[in-house]
């Protein structure tokens, strides 16, 4: 009786416009990974799996109030700094970048941390600061952002890196970044890209070369580009069917299951389940930017727009990537691709939002 | 009033912060929009370019590589061939896990942990998305077992491949070489010398001697298939097919057989021989000992045999006959002599009175013979049988460094011989200019006196003193020397002999000749150096002994063998063609610390030489004592 009375109390944190979405998506997802996963059963299980842990973990975190993550922000941020900086010392190197960091028992990628822990702290910082937010606010948030962000960018993974920063800035953004700054950033952006440019490793710069002219490069990264948009282009507008895509089922698909997982959508769906995979994109995004409109304090708010519009990024940047408009980084489809740690960051995120949404009338001060 | 100023900033700020979230949502909708765009585009405006491109990709070119050529000797002798077999072979990147599908295969056939580690090995070697052998030479109920089970093995492939094999193991393993997988260094190579397309579904390229020198031509053209491939990539039917070019044969101008004697007879020694035919420049035998069985290479060789050749004092896998260079010690002085009369500086006849030693003017510093007491009244004949080096210090002197080195390099001595393998070493022949070149230092009086005995700076591949010494038996000739003879073409089977190339033309006044054949034949006589292993021959021996110094004698010491580490004890140099009288062969022998040319060297040129004149094999040990036999003249 208890136990029934405590689930439901858990349950009763869960916003359910948002998780009906979010299933949907899901539900999508597992039918794409059958296709894709050559109709491996095992594979769906696993895919499975991956989702019910996830939606555990939106749960359990949908059922912290928003103060108690006020009071995580700043020790996550550090642990998550100094797990960084070990990285960069004694972190192990995979496929030549130093990503990775082994705990003895297990080896934790700590720039997947980062993801979360970067809205959070910053989103601390303006609320401790709510009263009178001045420029220099903004300058030292910018330094908080960079901090990690140039941690990251170093080992190299530099898509991580443009993403930990998107979401920062998405919060400076959110508290109210003056335009002219924004501006002013924009122009320095546009002024400091040749310089980055000669900073880049050569298989960053040729990753952006392939992009304007796949052909340079047609075994290597250009082979991607090249197969997923025939793939894509090759659905049509209704699609070939599902476990009809012949790009994907001859195996001129690479990485079909993780992070070119839209290709096969894209081709056995056509435009038509584009456009419902990005209407559903949509709704999802909009109702996160209601919860963040609606939250009552200034933390949450940030917290939630920011986390909101991460979650479109990556969703962007993938289908950008799919579809041959952006350099291929290594960003997996939020839900749809394949893998465990992404899954669980996203809905952790999205249950910090569900947290938000319904813990409002208990926190209004 | 306070509170009020707090909730109107909080409307202000929340006021601000909907703006913000209206403009977010406005951008997300734009962005949104692009992409549909773009698949607007892609998917819709440009759907038959991309159809057509996915139709096309059912066609795949699946490429059929030749088929190597194989590596005869002179008599037909298979040195090199192929052989099919099946092989068990996984693509990593198409697995799901590749640890648990090891331990999988590993339940059905037997895989042993050294083909573990060579696979491991190969992962770390290979380019992305290559197909990588775990078993080789399968049987035929291993491969029923893989192909039922073959679905639960995403990745997995059981394929017949043909192998590069070479049936005499060892024999030969110098020349040969042998191929192994195509690296990344070779890649780059092919890729700059615009074939790489030629090496598409290849795995094996030639590392070392003739697989590797002649490469273009054991390798042949790669075919193709264009093969329509059903929606699971198998491919249901062939539309066209180019056949591959299978490789060239190379006949060689070698003798296994010789080889194998050579081999034989070396027993435990380190050296090399090198046999060349003086008429045409042809290689009759290149051995290099100890060797290696190239087979263990083909497919990677594994960490506990490589570490074994590697780490081995012997070196084994130094091809000494052409990569190490040795003084030539004494069998210079054929050489020298023929400097001396061809510069007028000595006449047959001229004497000079060796007692022991020799001094230059004005220095007490003695250059010993290797002779206590000296050889007395010594012409030029007496002065290559007893191998004098009083007699030859002083002649270095009269002649000078400048004509002993413009007379010696016509003979190849200093530079390349062009022998068609790489990697080959120019040894060192000495002169003012090359001595300007390696030290600060100018050239010394008596760096002249000891060139002339082959000492000092003097350096020799057993392959050049073979070239010099056919020159000798021929009269003057030098050949570029050829293992190969003739190229088979394996389209037309016809035949591209490889004709004698000829370097230099040495100009020998016959007479000249005569005399120091003549004293090459009594060295292998009563008197001379090298009699015991010539004892008994139906035909006549020219020849010339000497010693390679190891370690340097002091003055006023003594080299005694027997208080010496075995491996400071001098090498063993030795020359000879044969026969004298109508020269077929010609021969350089080194044998590593093995002291005395005329007891160690000269019993495996004796033998080279009783099989390739009469064809008679040689006893079981051709080697008898390390000290030598009683019968001899212990010169240098």
């Amino acid at each position: 009786m208890q136990i029934r009375r405590g689930l439901l109390k858990m349950l009763s944190h869960i916003d359910v416009p948002l998780l009906l979405l979010l299933l949907t998506l899901m539900v999508l997802s597992l039918f794409v990974q059958y296709s894709a996963a050559s109709q491996s059963e095992a594979r769906l299980i696993s895919h499975g799996v991956n989702m019910l842990v996830a939606l555990g973990v939106m749960v359990l975190v949908a059922n912290i109030p928003p103060q108690y993550l006020l009071n995580l922000a700043l020790p996550l941020y550090v642990v998550g700094v100094l797990l960084l900086l070990g990285v960069a010392t004694v972190g192990e190197v995979v496929n030549g970048s130093r990503r990775w960091l082994n705990l003895g028992i297990t080896r934790i990628q700590p720039s997947e941390i980062m993801k979360i822990a970067m809205p959070l702290m910053l989103a601390w910082y303006f609320h401790h600061h709510e009263a009178v937010i001045r420029l220099k606010d903004y300058g030292i948030a910018a330094l908080l952002l960079a901090i990690p962000v140039a941690l990251v960018a170093k080992q190299p993974d530099l898509g991580t890196a443009l993403l930990i920063s998107a979401s920062g800035f998405y919060v400076l953004f959110f508290a109210g970044l003056p335009w002219r700054i924004m501006l002013g950033m924009l122009v320095a952006v546009g002024a400091s890209l040749p310089v980055v440019w000669h900073f880049m490793h050569d298989y960053q710069q040729k990753r952006i070369l392939t992009l304007f002219d796949p052909t340079r490069d047609p075994l290597g990264a250009g082979y991607h580009i090249i197969q997923s948009t025939i793939a894509m282009g090759s659905g049509g507008s209704f699609g070939k069917g599902w476990l009809q895509g012949t790009q994907t089922h001859m195996g001129f698909l690479p990485e079909r299951t993780t992070d070119f997982v839209f290709a096969v959508f894209g081709e056995e769906f056509g435009l038509l389940g584009n456009v419902l995979l990005l209407t559903l994109f949509l709704a999802i995004i909009v109702r996160g930017l209601m919860i963040a409109a609606g939250a009552p304090t200034l933390f949450s708010r940030l917290m939630a727009g920011s986390l909101t519009l991460a979650f479109f990024t990556y969703a962007f940047v993938n289908m950008g990537m799919v579809s041959g408009i952006l350099p291929v980084v290594g960003v997996p489809l939020p839900l749809m691709s394949y893998g465990g740690t992404a899954m669980v960051t996203v809905m952790l995120g999205f249950g910090i939002l569900m947290s938000v949404k319904t813990h409002r009338k208990l926190l209004k001060s | 009033m306070i509170r009020r100023t707090q909730l109107r900033n909080y409307q202000l700020e929340l006021a601000g912060f909907r703006k913000r979230v209206i403009i977010a949502a406005g951008m997300v909708v734009v962005m949104l929009l692009l992409l549909l765009a773009r698949f607007f585009y892609v998917q819709v405006l440009e759907y038959q370019r991309y159809h057509t491109l996915a139709e096309n990709n059912r066609i795949t070119v699946v490429p059929i590589p030749p088929n190597r050529g194989a590596i005869v000797d002179r008599n037909g002798v298979v040195l090199a061939h192929n052989y099919s077999a099946y092989t068990l072979e996984i693509t990593p990147s198409k697995t799901d896990n590749l640890e648990d599908t090891i331990n999988g295969l590993a339940k059905l056939v037997e895989i042993t942990p050294a083909q573990r580690k060579r696979f491991a090995k190969l992962m770390a070697e290979s380019r992305n998305f290559e197909t990588l052998p775990l078993r080789n030479q399968l049987s035929d109920v291993e491969v029923a077992k893989l192909a039922a089970n073959h679905y639960r093995f995403p990745g997995v492939e059981v394929k017949a491949r043909l192998f590069r094999q070479y049936p005499l193991g060892e024999t030969a393993a110098h020349l040969v070489g042998y191929v192994g997988r195509i690296n990344d260094a070779d890649l780059r190579r092919l890729d700059e010398a615009g074939v790489l397309n030629n090496y598409r579904g290849t795995d094996h390229i030639g590392k070392v001697g003739i697989e590797q020198s002649y490469e273009t031509e054991l390798h042949g053209t790669v075919g193709s298939e264009q093969v329509e491939t059903d929606v699971n990539g198998h491919a249901v039917r062939t539309l066209s097919r180019i056949n591959p070019v299978s490789g060239n044969r190379l006949v060689l101008n070698v003798d296994s057989k010789l080889q194998e004697i050579v081999e034989k007879a070396f027993g435990s020694y380190r050296g090399a021989l090198v046999a060349i035919d003086p008429k045409t420049g042809g290689v009759l035998a290149f051995v290099s000992m100890p060797g290696f069985d190239p087979n263990l290479f083909v497919n990677g060789i594994d960490t506990t045999n490589w570490n074994a050749l590697n780490d081995s004092p012997d070196k084994p896998l130094l091809n000494r006959a052409f990569r190490s260079a040795y003084p030539e010690g004494s069998t210079i002085k054929p050489f020298m002599a023929l400097a001396g009369l061809n510069y007028g500086v000595r006449k047959p006849g001229d004497t000079i009175f060796d007692p022991g030693y020799f001094s230059l003017p004005n220095s007490s510093h003695r250059y010993r013979d290797w002779k206590p007491g000296g050889h007395g009244t010594v012409d030029m004949h007496k002065s290559i049988v007893e191998s004098c080096d009083t007699y030859y210090y002083r002649l270095a002197n009269d002649l000078g460094i400048d004509r002993m080195h413009a007379f010696l390099s016509q003979f190849g001595f200093g530079r390349k011989t062009g022998i068609d393998l790489e990697g080959e070493t120019a040894g060192v022949l000495p002169s003012r200019e090359w001595k300007a070149k390696h030290s600060r230092q100018p050239w010394y009086p008596g760096e002249t006196i000891i060139a002339g005995i082959g000492q000092g700076y003097n350096l020799v591949t057993p392959l050049q003193l073979a070239v010099a010494t056919a020159a000798l038996a021929n009269g003057g000739t030098v050949y570029r020397p050829e293992l190969v003879q003739a190229i088979i073409d394996s389209r037309t089977g016809q035949r591209r002999v490889i004709a004698p190339h000829v370097v230099d033309h040495i100009n020998i006044k016959p007479a000249d000749l005569q005399v120091v054949v003549s004293a090459m034949v009594d060295v292998t006589r009563p008197g001379g150096t090298a009699v015991s292993a010539n004892v008994g021959a139906p035909y006549l021996i020219a020849a010339k002994t000497g010693t390679a110094q190891v370690v340097g004698i002091k003055q006023g010491e003594k080299y005694d063998a027997k208080r010496i580490l075995a491996s400071h004890r001098d090498h063993a140099v030795y020359i000879a063609f044969a026969p004298a009288d109508n020269p077929k062969i010609a021969i350089a022998v080194l044998v590593e610390n093995g002291m005395h040319g005329g007891s160690t060297a000269a019993p495996i040129a004796r033998a080279v030489m009783d099989y390739y004149l009469l064809g008679k094999l040689p006893k079981a040990e051709v080697i008898k004592a390390p000290a030598g036999a009683p019968g001899d003249v212990h010169a240098d």
